[in-house]
Parts: C-alpha cells; structure tokens; sequence
C-alpha cells in the first residue's frame, strides 16, 4: 500500500500517542516491561493503521490477518494499539496486569478480543503460525490472507523457534512474515554478550527464508518491508527491524536495565512531557 | 439387569481362552484415525518423524493433503497444531509419549491448553512394556503430566477396541484430550460393540458371590487383572474390576460406588504411583469414600531394557504379583 506524506506523518503523531499510552498504562500497573513495547511502537502503529486487513470492530472476521505476538512481554504496545485502533476503550488500558483484567500480564486469548494466541513463555509463536499458515493453505489456496509473527530477537536463543524456522522453509510459507524486534537486548544484558545471534541474515537465509532488514522507526522502510514480503513467492519472509529499545524517550533508550521494569510515576509523567515537545519540534 | 452385566456380555467371547486375539492400541489409533478423517474434513494429522510406529501412516497415505510431517521436532509440533486449530482443524498430533508429552509438556499447557486449543495429543509407546528401547523410550510419568494441566482430557483405552474408540470420541471433544497407547500386541478385551463413553468406567468383572475386593485397572494391564480374578471367583474370593479408561473427568460415580461396596481397593496401572490413575483415585476416595487402597505401578523408579512381560513382572504388575498382593490383603 502506498504510503505518502500525509499518512506518514499521521502514522508518526499516532505513535506518539501510542507510546503515552504504553506508558501510562505501565505506570499505573506499577510492574511490566518499557524498553520492547517503545521499540516496536512505530511496528505496531504501521501494521494495525496501515497494513494489516483487519475490522477492529469484527475481531473474529474471518478474513482478516493474523497478527501473532510471540513475545507477549511487549503486550503493553500491543494493547495500547489495539485500543487506539478501536479493538476496545482507551480507558481499559488503566486495567492492564490488574485482577479480574481483559489485559492479562501476557496476553490471553480469552480474556480479550482480537488476541489471536496466548503467548508469554518464550519461542512458540512462530510455531503457531506456521500452523496458521499451513492451515490456511489447506482450506484454501488462493488465500490472500497473511499472516505476521511478531518476534524478539532473545527468544531466537529458544530451540523451538528453529524448528519453526525449519518447517516454514520446507513449506514454502508465502503467507508467512516474521518481524523480529531487533533491539539486540534480553534482560541480562545484550545479545550478543549472552548469546550472540549474529550472522542473523545468514542463519535464516541458509534455512530457505527471505530476508529483508529494516529501520524498525521508519515508516517507509517499515512499509516497503511487508510490501517486498508479500510479493516474494516460494518463501517465507523474515524482516529483521532494528529498533532503540525505550525509543522516544532518553531516559529508556538502549538500556537493557528498562527490559522489565515500569517508570515510576514521576519517570513516567517526564517521558510523557518528552514525548510530545519532541512530536512538536 | 444391571448396566454392568450388559457390559460384560459385550466383552470378546475369547477372554478366558489363551488365544485370544492380540492386537496394539497403537494400530487401534492408526485405524480410528483413518476413520475420522474419512468422516470430517477438518481433521488433520502431524507426526514428527514416527509416522509408522504410531500408525498415523494410515491416515498420511489416505489424505495426503492433511497431513504435516514436522521432523524431529515434537514442541514446534504441539504449537503448530495449536496454530492449525485457531484456523478450524483438529489437529492430532503423534509421537512416542516420551516426547509428546514429554518434551513437548511446557507447549502442549500453553499453547493447547491454555490456548484452549482443539488438539489430540497422542503418545504411544508409553508403559514399561515399550521393553527392549529400555527407560529413556518408557513413558511412566505421561498420566501424571496431562492429567495435572487444566482442559485436558486424558483416555488410556485397555485395548485396540477401546482405542479406536478413544479417537472417534475425541474427535468429538472440543479441546485437548491427551490419548496413550502402547507399543506391543496385547489381548483384545473388548469388542466392536462394547460400548465406550469419555468419562464413563465399566465393570469388566463381577464375581459370583459378593465381592471383597475392587480392582481399579487402566490400559492393557486390565488384562492380568480379569485373569487373576476369574481364578480368585473359583477359590471364592470375590474381586470386581473396574475398567478405567477415562482418567479425567473421573468417573466419580462408578468409583465411589465400587469403594462403598467393597473393603479395599486396588488399582493396576503400569505407570508411576506417584501421580498416575491411582492417585487420582485415592484424590477423590480420600474425599468421598476414605477406604483402604493398595496401589500396584511403578514404585519411583525408572524402566529398563527387557522382554515386556519380565519387566511387567520385575515391576509387579503381572499375574501373579496381582495374586499375592490381592491374598495378602485377605489374611
């Protein structure tokens, strides 16, 4: 889909609200993650205000995509988009990790509409849709229907994700794209300290995917990425997007030590005031 | 007459005659399998590289196009099936129950369970009885690990019949149901016509005079049990069995009723006592009916390499070790 300046600066103050929200509901919950769910904020806005074929007023319409979260840590910016693109009321999302909570602390596909699997425990998500695709394909195989598996990229340490990889390869999973949060942090500190993943390219090209790698903070990039997936056939496509965690906020950005942890609520009312003298500049 | 009696009389004609037919579970699956997928389009079979030994074969050369060879890879297999079951499929997935659900436990509670997913897991191969691949190939602990997640159903059929059955009723259960089977030809109890129903147990034995005893069996074992209890009903000594093939729900009924009628309670199970079938017994006699039970399985230990029917006995659960322990009850 074309994406021209309009939409683009649309996209960028829909973002910004995005991350207000992600940290307003985390600052209320008291406990969640802040660095994922920043970085993958500009993603999220992209797929659900752009790309995706949904109906946020019909989450269970039958032709829509499939978004799978398999890192369902970052579920703050999935939530706050959801709510922004009209899933369920912006209010709600005071209720995230809180009893009795549609928000559940990892998402449950129960508890709340629109969530397509429950994910928490690390590297099973892109099993899960490569089942979907696989499926899809069975019922019926002129399907237009994508299906997007968004990933960390920590959790490609879990051996399942490799399975997953390898199956997808020997399906030819056209239908299939994987977006990997490249923000090169775990919660013990880098990748590549802990357990390096580099050559990344190389190791899911040599297992028959085709990849393509992205500024995960442009729009345009982000854009022409799932358009390029779409049009690539006989293969899965993985988008490795690298992004700032915490991005839009100095305090936050690339610190691994905001994997895990909320703002406080004085932190929190700084990197919302950052955040919207920088939307202004 | 009573349900019971009905039911024994739909047993195989050859119980008691030392030529009974032996047929696995597995192929009891393979076959059961074939046969819904003939009936609903919508069901689907993964393996992950076992397709022969679990039977799923059957069903792979028949529909082609419905079946997912995944490799060696048994915890992206329970996910992947969890994936095909968001779309409309009912996904059955099959391995040694070692690894599914043994490797593959954390996936099948999350991403089935959890999920809520219409998945039918199938282990086979589990038991001591597996024999010669020795402890690393016995599943001992499968009950105790299905039975414990929330949503799951858990059927451990005595026989090929049963088995069969097992897959057309789990096919009609939306939500995971964990199904076990074992490796090796065992007697064919049942017949075609016996009658089968997820959570429903059966007496398989009622004795001529009043029973003492009720023994609670699960899966081939069953077999040893009706044996030694046709010869205790000639010396007199009264013993009902009880087949349990539902192990979740209980058959809470049936079980309770058996406790009321008799002073002690065995059950048979070949698979850890710690966790197993008769745990989950004595979890709702302790409740509902404190009675004594005598517990015969596999005593905290692991399997190891043998001919099946010397660890069956090495592990007590043949014929005579059913005997001495039923005599020893009665002194």
């Amino acid at each position: 889909m074309n994406l021209d300046d309009k939409k683009i600066k649309e996209l960028t103050k829909k973002a910004k609200d995005i991350r207000i929200s992600i940290i307003e509901s985390l600052v209320e919950a008291g406990s969640g993650h802040t660095a994922g769910p920043l970085g993958m904020a500009d993603i999220f806005t992209a797929l659900y205000f752009h790309n995706l074929v949904h109906d946020p007023k019909n989450p269970d319409w039958k032709d829509r995509d499939r978004l799978i979260l398999s890192n369902g840590h970052i579920c703050p910016v999935l939530y706050a988009t959801m709510a922004h693109a009209g899933y369920f009321p912006k209010s709600d999302l005071k209720k995230l990790r809180k009893f009795g909570s549609p928000l559940q602390g990892h998402p449950h596909r129960e508890w709340l509409k629109g969530l397509e699997t429950s994910s928490g425990p690390l590297g099973s998500g892109l099993s899960q849709a490569v089942g979907m695709a696989i499926a899809e394909r069975m019922n019926n195989k002129n399907s237009d229907k994508f299906f997007y598996c968004l990933m960390s990229d920590g959790e490609l340490q879990e051996g399942q994700t490799w399975e997953a990889v390898m199956l997808a390869g020997k399906e030819k999973l056209t239908n299939l794209t994987a977006i990997i949060d490249r923000n090169n942090i775990q919660i013990e500190g880098t990748t590549e300290d802990i357990m390096p993943l580099e050559p990344l390219d190389e190791k899911f090209q040599s297992f028959n995917w085709h990849v393509i790698e992205i500024d995960g903070h442009n729009f345009e990039s982000i854009n022409n990425a799932i358009e390029e997936a779409k049009a690539i056939t006989e293969k899965p496509v993985v988008i490795i997007a690298y992004t700032i965690p915490g991005k839009g906020v100095k305090e936050f950005e690339g610190k691994y030590e905001w994997h895990g942890k909320p703002p406080t609520k004085e932190e929190g009312e700084k990197a919302i005031k950052e955040l919207r003298k920088n939307f202004q500049n | 007459m009573s349900d019971s009696k009905k039911v024994k009389m739909d047993l195989n004609k050859n119980l008691y005659n030392k030529n009974i037919e032996q047929k696995s579970t597995r192929q009891g699956y393979g076959e059961g399998l074939l046969e819904v997928g003939g009936k609903n389009k919508n069901v689907v079979a993964l393996c992950a590289d076992l397709t022969h030994s679990t039977y799923t074969h059957l069903f792979a050369d028949a529909f082609p196009e419905r079946f997912v060879q995944v490799g060696v890879a048994e915890q992206n297999m329970a996910s992947v099936a969890s994936g095909m079951s968001a779309m409309g499929k009912i996904p059955f997935i099959s391995s040694y129950a070692m690894f599914s659900p043994g490797r593959n436990w954390e996936q099948i509670r999350t991403t089935i369970c959890y999920n809520n997913s219409n998945v039918k897991i199938i282990g086979a191969h589990a038991g001591v009885s597996v024999g010669p691949d020795g402890g690393t190939h016995q599943a001992i602990e499968d009950i105790a690990i299905t039975r414990v997640i929330p949503r799951m159903t858990v059927l451990s059929p005595c026989d090929f019949f049963e088995a069969k059955k097992a897959v057309l009723e789990a096919t009609k259960i939306k939500g995971p149901v964990y199904i076990r089977l074992a490796r090796n030809n065992t007697p064919v109890i049942t017949t075609e016509e016996t009658p089968f129903k997820v959570g429903k147990a059966q007496i398989f034995y009622e004795p001529k005079n009043h029973a003492e005893i009720g023994i609670i069996a699960t899966g081939s074992v069953l077999y040893n049990a009706l044996m030694v209890v046709k010869e205790l009903d000639k010396e007199g000594i009264g013993v009902k069995v009880l087949n349990l093939a539902t192990i979740k729900p209980l058959d809470e009924k049936s079980i309770v009723q058996l406790a009321k009628e008799v002073k002690c309670i065995v059950t048979v199970e070949e698979h850890q006592i710690a966790g197993g079938m008769g745990s989950a017994v004595a979890e709702l006699l302790a409740q509902k009916h404190p009675i004594k039970i005598e517990f015969l399985g596999i005593k905290d230990e692991f399997g190891q390499s043998g001919k099946p029917e010397e660890l069956i006995k090495y592990y007590g659960l043949d014929q005579g070790s059913i005997k001495k322990v039923i005599k020893n009850l009665l002194k």
